[in-house]
């Protein structure tokens, strides 16, 4: 069961108290884009196994969205973050950094 | 290979049961073969099969990180069934479905498969109105499904509550030809069945990389060493987007986590397999008596085998208020496995952009069933670059928005 803390009303919950939104920090395309970057952007998803950037809104808290560093395998939450950002803040990698020296932080495609 | 045979254990009672051979050679990695398939599930095991009893390519190695039938192969519920609405998914399901019929003769080893009839409750009015329009859709597909009311749900499974307060049931999709199978027993019945064919089966041999030279596979590096092979069949459920990553494309796909559950035995009791949608529980009793519970799936991506209990819970909830007796029922053992979804919920049976990898992955939440079929047509797309039971299943249908929507249809807890 995860422990989830919303970075917007700063309520640390479990799990049941929010709803999981998929892989975060896609780049939208929309009309006019080629159709791989459309494909892409729709479907195609990085499904890591180990550290993953994903999106959460506390649905039964205060209705708003968020992001979230996880990892896979573990669980482990390495922290919670703004939803008003298209890369992951400089403070969170350092936290998996630290518990994950290995770790390399994903290219943008 | 010895044939086995009501005559073999008559032999074999006679003499203390020293004749028995080992089902599969415990086989080392060769330099180079034809074909190498990772993954030596049911799916894996089931492409190499018929890739050798239809076609005729039998230097064919099946690796396996773990064993034999470790992954999904030994987690599912059993369940086997073909009432899709879409006609590709119910093509190869039923093509899967009629496969199992015959297994145990085909494969000389008992797969257990119980034909004993499948019914899943339409628990609300929407329900009522997707299965009816299945049950059309499986007529013209030459799939034999029936829409029954509640006092015939009622009379199959007399255990059933049909007026729960929440959940009354109005009704169920009937497929009496569906059933289930003893799931180990048909990644064995396969295993035997390739080694047989003079196929290398090598357990805790790890793919860490797949070798190409100008866009075209070559072979894979393992822990056992290189492997060389001309073709390369990715057969992986949950870890399929790990290995395309090594390969070097992207897959439309997210893994999860789905939980099943079972009871403590008990004497007979329900002899169908009930699936209840709406609450996302299904329910059948296995043959030594337990009560086999599948649930639904994780949220959130996740590569735990474990699940979030309050996804037990919420399946369990709802199956007392259907299945009253389950109150008193202890539960045993809980455990999850990986699945692959897709977007559409529907599998991937495909060439890739590297020359001759070819990947079936995306089974989701419905893999068992799907086994034989699955094996059917990926030897054939292997082998011959094409297969008609595939041509729907294709990487490119979701550039092309040529989905096979099952997502609400298949009417499945995904």
């Amino acid at each position: 069961m995860l422990i989830l803390t919303c970075p917007n009303c700063g309520v640390t919950a479990e799990e049941t108290e929010f709803h999981a939104g998929g892989e975060a920090h896609l780049t939208r395309f929309g009309p006019g884009a080629s159709d791989d970057d459309f494909e892409n952007y729709l479907f195609m998803r990085d499904n890591p196994k180990g550290v993953h950037f994903e999106r959460w809104r506390h649905v039964y808290g205060c209705g708003k969205w968020f992001h979230a560093a996880r990892d896979t395998v573990t669980l482990e939450i390495f922290g919670t973050y703004t939803a008003q950002t298209s890369t992951p803040p400089q403070n969170i990698i350092d936290k998996i950094s630290d518990r994950r020296p290995d770790w390399q932080p994903p290219q943008k495609q | 290979m010895k044939k086995y045979s009501a005559f073999a254990i008559a032999r074999e009672a006679l003499r203390h049961h020293t004749g028995w051979q080992r089902a599969w050679r415990d086989a080392q990695p060769k330099k180079r073969y034809d074909a190498i398939i990772i993954g030596a599930g049911g799916h894996g095991l089931a492409t190499a099969y018929y890739l050798g009893k239809n076609f005729g390519i039998t230097n064919v190695a099946i690796l396996e990180k773990g064993w034999l039938g470790g992954g999904n192969t030994g987690r599912n519920t059993t369940i086997i069934r073909s009432n899709y609405l879409q006609d590709p998914s119910a093509a190869i399901y039923e093509k899967s479905r009629s496969l199992y019929e015959t297994m145990s003769q085909d494969l000389n080893y008992n797969v257990m498969f119980s034909p004993r009839g499948v019914i899943m409750l339409a628990q609300t009015h929407h329900e009522v109105r997707g299965y009816q329009r299945t049950a059309h859709a499986n007529m013209l597909q030459g799939v034999t499904t029936e829409f029954i009311g509640p006092e015939k749900v009622k009379e199959l499974v007399p255990i059933i509550n049909i007026n729960g307060p929440r959940y009354p049931v109005l009704g169920g999709l009937w497929q009496a030809r569906g059933g289930t199978a003893r799931h180990d027993a048909v990644a064995w019945g396969y295993a035997r069945a390739c080694s047989d064919m003079g196929m290398d089966v090598i357990q805790k041999c790890e793919v860490t990389g797949i070798r190409s030279e100008n866009g075209k596979v070559v072979g894979v590096s393992t822990n056992r060493g290189d492997i060389d092979c001309d073709k390369l069949g990715m057969v992986v459920a949950g870890h399929s987007g790990h290995l395309a990553d090594m390969a070097g494309f992207r897959l439309p796909i997210e893994s999860v986590s789905l939980q099943a559950l079972v009871s403590e035995p008990i004497k007979p009791c329900m002899d169908v397999v009930v699936m209840a949608n709406t609450v996302h529980g299904y329910m059948s009793q296995s043959d030594k008596g337990e009560m086999v519970i599948g649930g639904g799936t994780d949220g959130y991506n996740n590569y735990t085998q474990r699940g979030s209990f309050h996804h037990i819970e919420e399946t369990v909830r709802a199956l007392i208020e259907t299945f009253p007796m389950v109150s008193r029922l202890k539960m045993l053992r809980q455990w999850g496995g990986i699945v692959d979804v897709t977007g559409d919920r529907s599998p991937i049976l495909s060439k890739t952009p590297v020359e001759g990898v070819f990947i079936n992955c995306g089974w989701g939440t419905g893999g068992f069933k799907a086994i034989p079929g699955s094996g059917w047509a990926m030897a054939e797309l292997i082998a011959k670059g094409r297969s008609p039971l595939t041509d729907a299943f294709g990487l490119n249908r979701f550039q092309e928005g040529r989905f096979i929507d099952e997502s609400v249809a298949a009417g499945v807890a995904h």
